[in-house]
């Protein structure tokens, strides 16, 4: 394990080479210098030994020591994870302004991640007795975290015995033993949290395959590009497309249990400006702050790059986590790219051999490290649960060209993409979503509950059949202008209007048009098929366009979106309906 | 630069030079980042050490590297890295990258040596941005409205008036509300001749340099000069800004001119170029200047940075620009066309986005019509620009009478709402009630991001009623 210590060699940027380090592990964590900065092991090459340091280097001196410490970088989990606001390495951030007193990120600085003064209210789980069998992942007990989120504490992964002691229901901080195993004559004292390595995959049972959708109250996603509860999607944007604003949204209103929004390499103000809409919102499920089911990793843009790629492996690993106790976490990451560009410089300064554009040939598989640990889960131990942890991941690609590769390396590895697009943003058009090169793998996966609800299947082609006849059409109506088409493309044309006005697009700044539940989904899109139906009905009996453009019950439909799930059901979806039947009625004459 | 402080170490064993970049046998002790000072014939060039290991030291010169002779040049390593001397006494004065003076005035007294990299914000103790800055422009008070903690930049393309519109905030910039204190950074970085001469003559005649600082880097200044500036410049901002309470703007031009140092500085070393040239890092480069912009729980004061850039052949997908689009929150873009017609401030509103305005207007931060105004103005241009096109094919005289009060609504919007006086200024409601006097040529009924109650109290017509009846 910890071998001596060693002497630094070289420095360059967040790259420093020590010599010296026999014994070391790959992807130890070592502490470099006087003043003891972060870094962590990345190559070895022969007596060389690669450090990649996650805190700002200057002034460091070669033949400064480099201590091991024998651990690979890791998480702590256990209560208070919940409502904190972590940097790259899981230091809090609020505790280390107290700390220091300044508005500025210090380096060197160390707090513990997780509280240990806090007494959290343990109450024991009423299955584990003494003298039981226990297994990895089985529930010892709980703590309610927060008033939405109740902490399971589990048998870490890795240790299995008989119990030996179970403390009682009462209040305890992190270092207080609540369960004592026992196998043979070893002991092992259970506490409250647990500390995992942050590259390596907490273990489950089996994976599973995804059946239930992961609903974001994002109508484009949840009913035209459905994500399922354990999926992985991908939301690359150039700036300006409303990329930042479409994870937070995914964040806020998606029907997860927990959610971790990661910030690597992106803006300060946007992070703040998050944080604080967090803590007003409103779940709307269950009417608590939307800050006491979250967890922010902030790494902005100006702190160091190294630490981009341990933020986002850091969210993933606190999200398995919770995945564990049979949760469903949702995780944002914004940007991958950013994360890219860290690898693409660590790489260049260790001289390897560049791939394209200068990324290092081992950014695909990376990237897959990442994104396969999404998934839906039988989680390990008992009671038995599944859990899910999905992902989206941002990209940011140069110029909006999706061709480059951190773009084409991701879409390997996802099964829904969001494209926005720069044309949609610039015509107001939010959320941006292009609805031609976007898809989701998971249509078949879902369909069961979107057809309990509606239509789905049916209503979800048409849709997309219009959308794409649109998109025909319009390059000849860019030559010989609309009047000229035959009546049934012009009507094809203000259907697609519709879904497009009416349907997709949606205000994330209008309290009630920025959350949509499925069924307001379902009953959006029903009035709009009902208009259409219609509509085809009188233009085989001689109605013209013109004359269904001027209907009033459109404008009805145009409103929906801006009424409550409840005002809907009480008559405002009747009133549209009855609306749209009883004028076409009168267009006919009938 | 601390140059007052005892040195500590030397060599002679400079054994290779590669444009600004020394290579120096390395001796004990030397740390990464320090400051080097490498003596000439007499003169001396600073320089910073850019890697070290036990056997090489690299070292960047600020300065050409001309006469350095390998073997008789003296290096002194001053084991430090990169500090200004930072004082409220700056105010008024005009200095280079280094934060010498260049006006010919005394040297100042330190209050502090600050590193000008300064430290990134924490971000759980950031605070939104929600109060504006009145710059005294219509189009970007209006459309585009700055607000303080924000990263505003404004693509330009060369022969575009930036320069002008740089000054023209640098004169008239404020703040409202009692006890706020409001100071200008100006920061000019490989400028030419001419331009620095214009800025100079222009800083010094405005009467505002009491509450300005500039520096000034010129095009024939040092490679390392210039990529020192923004951050010089910066780190004088957050000195004022965090410990003395004050609103500091900063205006760093031309980003563009930095942009292209940086890539040549890693040309240099060497390194493998990211897109058309560029370093891969250039965004995170770029990013620790623009996001030491924001405002945070403890302190007064606020940290706004404006950077000017000009886009290399007009092209807003080049990397210098897209690059800081995806950093910045939002961005000014001036236009040719609009230019050509003779608007000035040639201001693209479609291209043009201020990310953080919806949170820094309306009643108490600038007036209470303010966002519809904005709203209502937008979308009656972007009516009047398809109106434009449609009558390019059909000919004026198939428009109906509404198209028509649109175009001359276009026409007004652009030269009596975008086009200003470099030398007037118009406060916000000054602004708003131009937006009103034009809006009120559009029919009333067209009038529809403006809610019935906003338009009884601002528009020109009932306002003359009102007006009459007392």
């Amino acid at each position: 394990m910890s071998g001596r210590t060693g002497r630094i060699y070289r420095i360059s940027g967040p790259l420093v080479v020590a010599e010296g380090l026999a014994g070391v592990m790959m992807y130890e964590v070592v502490r470099v210098g006087g003043e003891g900065l972060i870094g962590e092991v990345i190559a070895i090459r022969g007596d060389r030994v690669f450090i990649q340091v996650y805190e700002e280097t200057s002034g460091l001196t070669v033949g400064e020591k480099v201590v091991p410490t024998g651990r690979p970088l890791s998480a702590e989990l256990g209560p208070g994870l919940v409502s904190s606001i972590y940097d790259g390495l899981q230091r809090p951030e609020k505790e280390i302004g107290a700390r220091t007193g300044s508005i500025f990120i210090k380096r060197g600085v160390s707090v513990p991640p997780l509280n240990r003064e806090i007494r959290w209210g343990f109450e024991r789980s009423r299955e584990v007795k003494t003298g039981d069998k226990v297994l990895p992942g089985d529930v010892v007990g709980f703590v309610k975290e927060t008033p939405l989120v109740l902490h399971k504490i589990m048998v870490p992964p890795e240790v299995s015995g008989y119990v030996k002691w179970v403390a009682d229901d009462g209040d305890y901080t992190l270092e207080d033993s609540v369960a004592i195993v026992s196998l043979g004559d070893r002991e092992y004292e259970v506490k409250m949290y647990q500390s995992w390595p942050i590259r390596k995959p907490r273990p489950y049972a089996e994976k599973l395959s995804p059946v239930e959708p992961l609903i974001t109250g994002i109508r484009v996603i949840d009913y035209v590009f459905p994500i399922a509860k354990g999926g992985k999607a991908a939301i690359p944007g150039g700036f300006g497309t409303g990329k930042t604003v479409a994870l937070q949204e995914i964040t806020k209103w998606s029907h997860a249990d927990i959610a971790i929004y990661v910030g690597c390499g992106e803006r300060g103000n946007e992070m703040s400006d998050a944080l604080t809409s967090f803590m007003k919102l409103l779940d709307p499920r269950r009417g608590r702050p939307m800050m006491e089911r979250s967890v922010f990793i902030a790494n902005t843009s100006n702190m160091p790059v190294a630490a981009r790629e341990t933020s986002v492996f850091l969210g993933v690993t606190i999200g398995e986590y919770f995945r564990d106790m049979g949760y469903d976490v949702v995780m944002v990451a914004d940007s991958t790219s950013r994360w890219a560009e860290a690898m693409r410089e660590i790489s260049g300064r260790m001289e390897e051999m560049p791939g394209e554009e200068g990324f290092p040939a081992y950014l695909s598989s990376r990237l897959a490290e990442f994104y396969e640990r999404a998934g839906r889960v039988r989680v390990l131990g008992r009671p038995e649960r599944s859990g899910s942890l999905t992902i989206f991941g941002a990209v940011s690609p140069p110029g909006g060209d999706f061709s480059e590769p951190v773009v084409r390396s991701t879409v390997r590895y996802v099964q829904c993409f969001y494209a926005l697009d720069y044309g949609l943003a610039t015509r107001r058009h939010f959320p941006a979503i292009n609805w031609l090169i976007s898809y989701s793998l998971y249509t078949d996966f879902v369909k069961a509950y979107w057809n309990k609800l509606s239509k789905w299947s049916e209503y979800r082609e048409a849709v997309l059949k219009i959308l794409q006849r649109e998109a025909e059409l319009s390059d000849i109506v860019r030559l010989v202008g609309p009047e000229a088409l035959p009546e049934e493309d012009k009507l094809v044309l203000e259907v697609s209007r519709m879904v497009r006005e009416d349907f997709l697009q949606q205000s994330a700044l209008n309290p009630v048009d920025a959350y949509s539940p499925p069924e307001k989904d379902v009953m959006i899109m029903e009035a709009v098929m009902e208009f259409y139906r219609a509509a085809r009905r009188a233009l085989m009996k001689g109605v013209t366009v013109a004359k269904i453009r001027e209907l009033k019950s459109r404008a009805m439909i145009a409103q929906m979106k801006y009424y409550t799930l409840e005002q809907l059901r009480e008559g405002v979806f009747e009133k549209v309906l009855d609306s749209i039947r009883s004028e076409f009625k009168g267009l006919l004459g009938e | 630069m601390a140059l007052e402080r005892l040195y500590v170490k030397s060599t002679k064993q400079v054994f290779g030079i590669r444009g600004s970049l020394l290579f120096v046998k390395a001796i004990g002790g030397i740390k990464y980042g320090e400051v080097v000072e490498v003596s000439l014939d007499g003169t001396s060039i600073l320089g910073q050490v850019i890697d070290v290991s036990r056997d090489v030291a690299v070292i960047q010169v600020f300065g050409s590297a001309a006469g350095i002779t390998p073997g008789h040049t003296t290096v002194k390593f001053y084991g430090e890295t990169i500090k200004i001397p930072t004082s409220m006494d700056m105010l008024g004065r005009i200095f280079d990258g280094l934060a010498r003076p260049i006006d010919g005035g005394p040297r100042i007294i330190p209050e502090d040596y600050l590193d000008i990299h300064g430290s990134a914000l924490n971000p759980a103790l950031r605070v939104p941005p929600s109060e504006p800055i009145e710059t005294g422009i219509s189009v970007i008070d209006g459309l585009l409205t700055l607000v303080r903690g924000q990263k505003l930049p404004i693509f330009s393309g060369s022969g575009l008036p930036h320069n002008r519109i740089a000054m023209q905030i640098v004169r008239q910039a404020s703040v409202r509300g009692s006890g706020e204190k409001f100071v200008v950074v100006f920061g000019a970085i490989g400028v030419t001749f001419e331009e620095a001469a214009y800025f100079l003559n222009e800083l010094r005649s405005m009467g505002a340099l009491d509450r300005t600082v500039a520096f000034i880097a010129p095009a024939s200044a040092s490679t390392v000069e210039k990529l020192a500036l923004p951050r010089t410049a910066l780190t004088t901002a957050e000195f004022i800004a965090w410990n003395y309470d004050m609103h500091v703007l900063t205006i760093l031009t031309d980003m563009t001119n930095y942009a292209e140092s940086l890539k040549e500085i890693s040309a240099a070393r060497e390194e493998v170029p990211g897109r058309r040239g560029y370093p891969g890092y250039m965004y995170t480069d770029l990013a620790t200047i623009y996001e030491r912009a924001g405002r945070v729980v403890t302190k007064r004061g606020s940290m706004t940075i404006m950077p000017i850039l000009t886009m290399p052949d007009d092209d807003i997908t080049h990397p210098i620009p897209d690059l800081t689009g995806y950093i910045t929150e939002g961005q000014i873009v001036l236009s040719r066309d609009m230019w050509r017609k003779g608007i000035y401030p040639p201001v693209d509103v479609f291209l043009s986005l201020s990310r953080l305005m919806k949170e820094g207007i309306g009643r108490g931060k600038t007036r209470e019509d303010h966002r519809e105004v904005f709203s209502q103005l937008i979308s009656a241009y972007a009516e009047a620009q398809y109106l434009r096109e449609l009558s390019a094919i059909v000919g004026l005289e198939s428009l109906t009478p509404r198209d028509k009060k649109y175009l001359e609504f276009a026409d007004l919007f652009e030269r009596k709402f975008i086009n200003q006086g470099e030398h007037e200024r118009r406060n916000f409601e000054q602004t708003l009630d131009i937006g009103w006097e034009i809006l009120s040529i559009v029919p009333e009924e067209e009038l529809k991001q403006i809610s019935p109650q906003t338009l009884k109290k601002f528009h020109p017509k009932y306002r003359l009623e009102l007006e009459g009846r007392m």
